[in-house]
């Protein structure tokens, strides 16, 4: 049996092999959260949620911290700042070749032009696909990610298994992403040790002539700005 | 130092899953966390290299086993005891400093923290050309991957100067050192088995160059 774990959705039609391939994974997805300790460890959960109550409190009692603006703060990442900013920046670079020039040449000023800036996206570059040039972003140190185009990074990529893997075998973590790079096609993997932060222009997907920037946009995936996807096809998106 | 977060190249972690639909935090406690860290950011007590210092500087089981907002949480714990923020006697008023205040967040997250600074040298390098990077093995901060070590590379961009955060993170000043994204071959890095069109770049500082 594979026991499901919050979050986690395993696929009654996934083969049997990758189910077993998986369970083998030392503590599968054992980043995503906490939250497993609970079954072997007790309370470590509460004991955790507890600390971070007691740690806050005494924040807010000392005068550091302003409960109102901590609210803020978790409202601008969880509903503000997002990977459809960096969406409407793909879909102008798409559609306007004086704008992708810009992007190419000055990433900071071009995507300022959309009024995403600051924290986390002070030194922008932006990086191209193309048939020749497959790129990828990562982080190996710690998690850097362009948060005003993308916001908070998604679990997998500040996780040991991509953060490792993505540098020496890049081709075959865009395998576990079903995606496969022709082996003539460069791979760059360009990994963030600076405060540099890097995103990556998909390749417009064919059948797309003539569409608005806001179609457009719905075709631009986060993964596919990480470089660990690519944008909707026209096809997919009907489905 | 090389610690558990220095994660390029190792293996046995197995392979990437990406969760589908995944929700920005898994437990409720997960946002207060980064609220928190980003709150107290905002004091000016530290920087952003002594926040990555604070959150690596443990025990690699430690960090290789806890999950990505329990490290955030032992960081900012390291750094409001070093600070002595918690101390019976102390608060912001004695501390002489403000907390964030709600109308305030979203001018302060826009103007973010640049790290770019004025250089009193001219840059030792220009784009295309090779550079040997250092076999050192600090156990202090560095951003100076192991798997990056004594290999040649060739400058794409010269960024300017920037922070130098093996002296940041150890207060000992910004420092201020020219920055470069360097492309290395990955049959250079990781052997001649590899596809010989694949590169990896990172960001490194001059002083990382022999």
């Amino acid at each position: 049996m594979v026991r499901e774990r919050p979050g986690v959705r395993i696929s009654p039609a996934a083969p049997a092999t990758k189910l077993l391939a998986t369970r083998r994974v030392w503590g599968q997805n054992k980043w995503m959260t906490d939250h497993h300790h609970n079954h072997d460890e007790g309370s470590e959960l509460s004991d955790t949620a507890l600390r971070v109550r007691a740690l806050e409190t005494l924040l807010v009692d000392k005068g550091y911290v302003d409960p109102a603006a901590l609210d803020e703060l978790i409202d601008t990442y969880e509903n503000k700042v997002g990977p459809r900013n960096g969406a409407a920046v793909i879909a102008n670079a798409w559609t306007d070749e004086e704008y992708r020039q810009r992007l190419l040449t000055n990433a900071t000023a071009a995507i300022a032009e959309l009024d995403f800036v600051g924290r986390q996206g002070e030194h922008m570059v932006a990086v191209e696909n193309t048939e020749k040039t497959h790129n990828m972003i990562v982080c190996t140190l710690c998690s850097c990610y362009p948060w005003p185009v993308l916001g908070l990074p998604p679990i997998w990529y500040k996780s040991p298994p991509y953060r490792s893997r993505v540098v020496i075998d890049p081709r075959g973590v865009l395998a576990d992403f079903g995606v496969t790079v022709p082996e003539n096609t460069e791979v760059r993997v360009w990994d963030s040790t600076a405060e540099v932060r890097y995103l990556v222009i998909p390749q417009r997907p064919a059948g797309t002539e003539g569409w608005s920037k806001a179609k457009l946009a719905e075709l631009v995936t986060r993964n596919s700005m990480i470089g660990t996807g690519t944008a909707i096809s026209p096809d997919e998106l009907e489905t | 130092m090389n610690g558990g977060q220095d994660l390029g190249g190792v293996m046995g972690f197995g392979p990437v899953i990406d969760e589908p639909n995944e929700p920005h935090f898994h437990e409720g406690w997960e946002a207060r966390v980064l609220g928190l860290t980003l709150a107290m950011g905002t004091l000016g007590l530290w920087n952003i290299d002594k926040g990555r210092y604070a959150r690596e500087n443990r025990p690699s089981s430690e960090y290789l086993n806890w999950s990505y907002y329990r490290i955030w949480l032992a960081g900012l714990e390291t750094l409001i005891n070093q600070r002595g923020l918690l101390d019976e006697a102390e608060n912001a008023a004695s501390k002489n400093v403000h907390a964030l205040s709600a109308v305030n967040v979203a001018a302060t997250l826009a103007k973010g923290g640049p790290a770019n600074r004025k250089s009193q040298n001219p840059a030792k390098y220009k784009v295309g050309d090779n550079v040997t990077t250092k076999n050192i093995h600090p156990t202090h901060h560095t951003r100076l991957p192991r798997y990056l070590r004594g290999h040649i590379g060739k400058v794409v961009i010269v960024h300017g100067a920037h922070v130098f955060p093996d002296f940041s993170a150890h207060d000992k000043g910004d420092n201020p050192q020219w920055l470069y994204t360097v492309r290395f071959k990955a049959t250079d890095l990781w052997g001649a088995d590899k596809n010989p069109n694949d590169h990896v770049h990172a960001d490194l500082w001059e002083p990382y160059f022999v």
